[in-house]
């Protein structure tokens, strides 16, 4: 389903992001992309979304190579990703479901479809009792809970988690990962990018790991105990 | 309401101070343009009224037949620059010189034969009172066997036009760099609103909101703000306009305010600008995130 062949990303400053990564996702499966903090994991979810595009090398999703894309197409391709930020990027001054309802809004949904996909999605995250809550009123895990219900409304095949756990309590990054493992478990394509080594340990899932933008781990050729334990 | 409608509407709601000032820069801007304005129609009017004066005056030969004049009359009353024509004769002319050169009535008075010639005063159309189109007019009529003489005051016409061609580019300029200044306004206030909103604008993108839906809000709050300026730099332009016209009292009556054309037109300009001003703002914030 998304495939990056020979991708090396170099950054106008010079710095090289990702160096010659090749690897494939396959329709419904999850996958850990692992590293420190400037492996070249957020680049990674980067080109997938169109928000960059490789230096060299190709990325493709579902056959079609995104650096043939035309601007106008992209937020087409968007919509098909859900996307989750550690830092939720919620709309401060809108209510979760104001919130939810704005990724159906601007992509142009009936009006009248809306409000029952809101509650749909809410109810899926287990905050339909708090649609109406500001972020502000939200807990950490909460409000990421929300961030998944907007990614989620437009039934995304892939759906892309940037350190979605990274400023959640251990109990919050339980119940979001829980959540991330009941959208896989219905059929969707889920690339979670995390430092969370324990979490990654503790689940069967494929993982790839990156070191200064190279792919240095592949779960699917190699064993697991190889990971990098730093 | 529409979403792009809902938006706009909404940024004026959380932001009411930002939105007023943004409103009332756009709307002194448009206050200098239209004080330019009012002074610019009111010129215009004052050269108009002297184009009016621009007349062709042709004098006949003594002695030109009652008939030749009447035919010559209608002849030239048919050429298209002309708007009427107006037959003087030598008594009528005498009359008129005694009257106007009142320090040569003695002069007039002691005269055997009358030296002043007939003629025909020709007014011309608008549009053809320019030097070159009475040069022509005069022209053709010189043609004529039984004119003698042909004047429409040439150095006078052709200082008119160049005061006229002067006039039209000083208006051209001065309200080019005064549009460009209120554009540069408006733009500056939208890109003050787009910088305020730029994580929402990250958002939309994130969730798949084409540029166009993107700009949607910004340019119709621009037109907004714009069309508001504009009807507050309405109030303003009467307001100094009934304050000038008390205070220079009857000495200036012809003057005049904006007709509803020209209110439609600045409305319309008003509107044009925050146009022309948020897409240029978001279309730059566009084109760097």
């Amino acid at each position: 389903m998304i495939r990056f062949s020979n991708v090396t990303k170099r950054f106008d400053n010079g710095t090289e992001a990702l160096k010659d990564i090749s690897f494939q996702v396959k329709k419904s499966e999850f996958l850990f992309l692992t590293g420190h903090s400037g492996a070249g994991k957020s680049t990674i979810l980067s080109l997938i979304s169109a928000h960059e595009t490789p230096t060299e090398g190709e990325v493709r999703i579902s056959g079609l190579r995104l650096q043939q894309l035309k601007s106008k197409d992209v937020p087409r391709l968007r919509r098909k990703l859900g996307i989750v930020f550690q830092d939720f990027r919620l709309l401060e001054n809108r209510t979760a479901a104001e919130n939810v309802a704005f990724a159906l809004e601007v992509t142009g949904a009936r009006t009248d479809t809306i409000p029952g996909k809101v509650m749909r999605v809410l109810t899926q995250v287990g905050l339909a009792s708090k649609a109406r809550a500001f972020p502000q009123q939200l807990s950490g895990g909460e409000q990421q809970r929300v961030a998944i219900a907007r990614a989620l409304v437009n039934d995304p095949p892939i759906f892309l988690a940037d350190e979605p756990t990274g400023n959640l309590d251990e109990r919050a990054a339980r119940s979001v990962f829980k959540l991330l493992r009941h959208i896989h478990a219905g059929g969707t394509s889920v690339i979670m990018a995390t430092h969370n080594l324990d979490l990654v340990r503790r689940h069967e899932y494929r993982t790839v790991e990156l070191k200064q933008g190279e792919l240095v781990y592949d779960s699917a050729y190699d064993s697991v105990e190889e990971l990098d334990p730093a | 309401m529409s979403l792009v409608t809902r938006e706009a509407m909404r940024s004026f709601r959380r932001a009411p101070l930002l939105s007023t000032l943004s409103v009332a820069a756009i709307a002194f801007s448009l206050f200098t343009i239209g004080l330019y304005g009012l002074v610019s129609i009111n010129f215009s009017q004052a050269l108009t009224g002297l184009e009016e004066r621009v007349e062709v005056v042709a004098f006949l030969m003594r002695g030109t037949p009652a008939e030749t004049v009447a035919l010559a009359s209608e002849d030239i009353a048919a050429f298209p620059e002309v708007l009427d024509v107006r037959y003087v004769s030598q008594d009528e002319a005498l009359r008129r010189a005694k009257e106007e050169l009142v320090e040569f009535r003695e002069a007039y008075a002691e005269l055997q034969t009358n030296p002043l010639p007939a003629s025909f005063e020709i007014r011309l159309k608008p549009g053809y009172r320019r030097s070159e189109q009475a040069a022509a007019v005069a022209d053709r009529l010189s043609g004529f066997p039984f004119i003698d003489d042909v004047r429409f005051g040439q150095d006078w016409v052709v200082r008119l036009d160049r005061l006229r061609n002067l006039a039209t580019a000083v208006q051209l300029i001065i309200g080019l760099a005064f549009a460009v200044v209120a554009v540069a306004i408006i733009g500056v206030t939208i890109r003050i609103t787009v910088f305020q909103r730029a994580e929402e604008i990250a958002i939309m993108r994130l969730v798949g909101a084409t540029n166009g839906f993107i700009r949607g809000p910004f340019v119709l709050e621009g037109v907004m703000k714009g069309a508001l300026g504009g009807v507050a730099a309405l109030a303003l332009c009467r307001i100094a306009y009934v304050l000038f016209r008390a205070g220079i009292g009857e000495q200036l009556q012809d003057l005049r305010f904006f007709d509803t054309s020209h209110m439609a037109l600045m409305l319309l300009f008003g509107m044009l600008i925050g146009l022309l001003g948020s897409l240029l703002s978001v279309g730059r914030h566009l084109r760097r995130v």
